[in-house]
């Protein structure tokens, strides 16, 4: 049984959510709007979107994708939108530039969609985040497999999806401890592998306890 | 007198794990216990009655059992003061607003005993809807953290009222909206914070099937076809007329009967009025029930909206909708109007289907009487939708988040 160097630490995180004073109407609005908002902002309707609606597993798991085919029924702006994954992103500017970027492309070659008025508004919200330690740590994977079985959605989110904002890597919190606390390279690379948008929160966890007894073995 | 409540609380933290989960429940006193040694203090008009003294008779004793130090208190106030405060609440819904000048001060001189009245000395205090809104009058200094909370619509309120009461709001250093539609352009934080239901209680919690089964049987209704439900006051808004008129589409493709549940008959004129209409459309069809009940009927609300096929939300305006809320607790597949707050709970074709009109209303439900697959399954996600974002445990972490970020803030 190997023992990691440091422990991986659990924890999670609950959250608030402040609604902003900007509002959209219109795509070119949305538009203007996104180069205005804070970064927190972009987290609450991407990354914090996600965690909303974990238990999805059809239609648009980002807000700014779910309005656009909603709201102004521009299903090819949508389907763009949400092609873009998150696990891709390792800093909040460079996912508003791609999202401002498909939008801008597609409201200059349709002005007039662009201008048409929404079913309803967007409401800029933003996501404010309390990150609370558990008080549970893992030194070895069998010890790892036996709190993830445990483990709050809000806490496997906290870890597998949002890390990367706080690592800057494009990677999470559990594949980087496999990798340089226990060296297992290859199922740090099948970890950051499981799909997040086909598969509910729960059923990545499902998956990730699987890889893990795999290693584990008999 | 100060007017504290002290609640009396059977249920205990310890019944919500089999139905959150333990490590939510972890997560609740994680986050309780940095709230150690901390004041609490909930304002409000009423101890009894109204959806706002429901949410804080279970939210304060389960906040306590945490740990948290927090305090109810009732502003009291004469006959005068909750007939300015009504009209205040039905024009901030947007009504007209037909009292005088007047009314503004006998408003504001209610507020003021009160603040005499109360110890306002907490850490964190939410005042919790318009009529205590000027007891930030009473706030030393700039103390503590002051949060208003609005349970109501307010996306287009009477200015007269509106132009009166935001001063005092922008006093406080937040406030509280159930949706983002009901917030305004304001310059302190706006949070949003879902009203909750609470799966434990009385119209919630899980029943035997044999009292289901005799409440059926008490109202006459067959539990071997389809039942089409809506439970909700007789009320214009509420349209119950035109659920039996899709429920009459309905009928040609499938032998269903519809059960319209509600109150607000006995003591409401224009209820009397609208349960009359409803009784004339639905002459002469014996599927059709209408049952007004008496304001203690919890258990058989819970126990019709359980045996129910399909429940339907066909309001004209709605708030939140808590009713939606505690049919996709039950798993049922819904069909609603896009209105209010409806369009958060009701994700279409995913935790049920919204509708615009009758004739939607009725394609829906037949859609869903064809598809009892896809049926299922829209209640199983509404369940699931509930269970992460519209249970008091929800509302427990939201509060406790708010404090520590207020608390961080300072």
């Amino acid at each position: 049984m190997t023992q990691a160097q440091q422990p991986f630490h659990f924890a999670t995180a609950s959250y608030l959510t402040c609604i902003c004073n900007q509002r959209a109407a219109r795509l070119v609005e949305l538009q203007k709007g996104l180069g205005e908002c804070s970064d927190a902002s972009i987290f609450y309707h991407t990354f914090h979107s996600l965690r909303r609606h974990h238990f999805l597993t059809e239609g648009f798991s980002d807000d700014f994708a779910q309005w656009i085919m909603a709201a102004c029924n521009l299903a090819e702006l949508a389907e763009q939108l949400a092609a873009l994954d998150l696990r891709e992103y390792a800093n909040l500017l460079d996912l508003r530039n791609d999202i401002r970027s498909r939008i801008g492309d597609y409201c200059q070659a349709f002005p007039e969609r662009a201008q048409q008025k929404a079913f309803e508004p967007f409401y800029f919200s933003e996501a404010i985040e309390v990150s609370l330690p558990l008080d549970i740590e893992a030194q070895t994977l069998e010890e790892f497999y036996q709190v993830l079985e445990k483990l709050s959605n809000a806490s496997f989110h906290f870890h597998f999806v949002t890390s990367r904002l706080r690592l800057h890597l494009r990677s999470n919190d559990f594949s980087l401890w496999f990798s340089t606390g226990l060296g297992l390279e290859d199922l740090a690379q099948r970890t950051n592998r499981i799909d997040i948008y086909t598969n509910t929160l729960e059923a990545a966890r499902q998956q990730l306890l699987y890889l893990i007894s795999q290693e584990i073995g008999p | 007198m100060n007017e504290t409540r002290h609640e009396s609380h059977t249920v205990h933290l310890e019944d919500y794990v089999p139905v959150v989960g333990a490590a939510e429940m972890q997560e609740l006193h994680a986050l309780a216990n940095r709230m150690k040694a901390r004041s609490v203090q909930m304002v409000n008009s009423t101890s009894v009655g109204g959806g706002v003294a429901e949410i804080l008779s279970r939210l304060v004793p389960l906040l306590k059992e945490l740990g948290v130090t927090v305090r109810w208190d009732v502003m009291t106030g004469g006959n005068d003061f909750f007939e300015v405060t009504k009209a205040f609440h039905n024009a901030l819904h947007g009504a007209p607003f037909e009292k005088t000048a007047e009314s503004f001060d006998i408003f504001l001189a209610y507020n003021e005993q009160n603040c005499a009245r109360l110890e306002m000395d907490a850490e964190l205090t939410v005042i919790h809807d318009p009529q205590p809104a000027a007891l930030i009058n009473g706030r030393k200094d700039r103390s503590g953290h002051w949060i208003w909370r609005c349970h109501i619509d307010l996306s287009n309120p009477n200015p007269t009222v509106w132009n009166f009461l935001e001063p005092y709001v922008l006093r406080y250093d937040g406030t509280l909206f159930s949706s983002p539609s009901f917030t305004h352009q304001l310059p302190i934080p706006q949070y949003l914070f879902y009203p909750s239901i609470d799966p434990l209680s009385e119209k919630n919690r899980e029943l035997e099937p044999e009292f289901i089964q005799s409440v059926l049987e008490r109202f006459q209704i067959d539990p071997k076809r389809p039942i089409l439900t809506q439970i909700s006051r007789f009320d214009r808004l509420k349209d119950p007329v035109g659920v039996v008129q899709a429920y009459k589409i309905v009928k040609r493709y499938f032998d269903c009967q519809l059960v319209l549940a509600g109150g607000g008959a006995a003591d409401d004129p224009e209820g009397g009025k609208v349960l009359d209409e409803v009784r004339e459309v639905s002459a002469g069809d014996p599927d059709i029930f209408i049952l007004d009940l008496p304001p203690w009927s919890a258990s058989e609300i819970n126990a019709l909206q359980r045996a129910s096929t399909i429940v339907i939300q066909k309001s004209l305006r709605e708030g939140f909708g808590l009713t939606v809320t505690e049919a996709l607790w039950k798993k049922k597949p819904v069909v609603a109007s896009a209105v209010g707050g409806i369009p958060i709970q009701v994700i279409h074709k995913q935790t049920g289907m919204l509708v615009h009109s009758v004739e939607g209303t009725a394609y829906q439900i037949r859609y869903l009487l064809s598809n009892p697959s896809f049926a299922s399954r829209l209640g199983q996600l509404g369940h699931e939708h509930v269970r992460e974002q519209f249970l008091i445990t929800s509302a427990i972490s939201r509060y406790l988040t708010l404090f520590l970020h207020s608390l961080d803030q300072a």
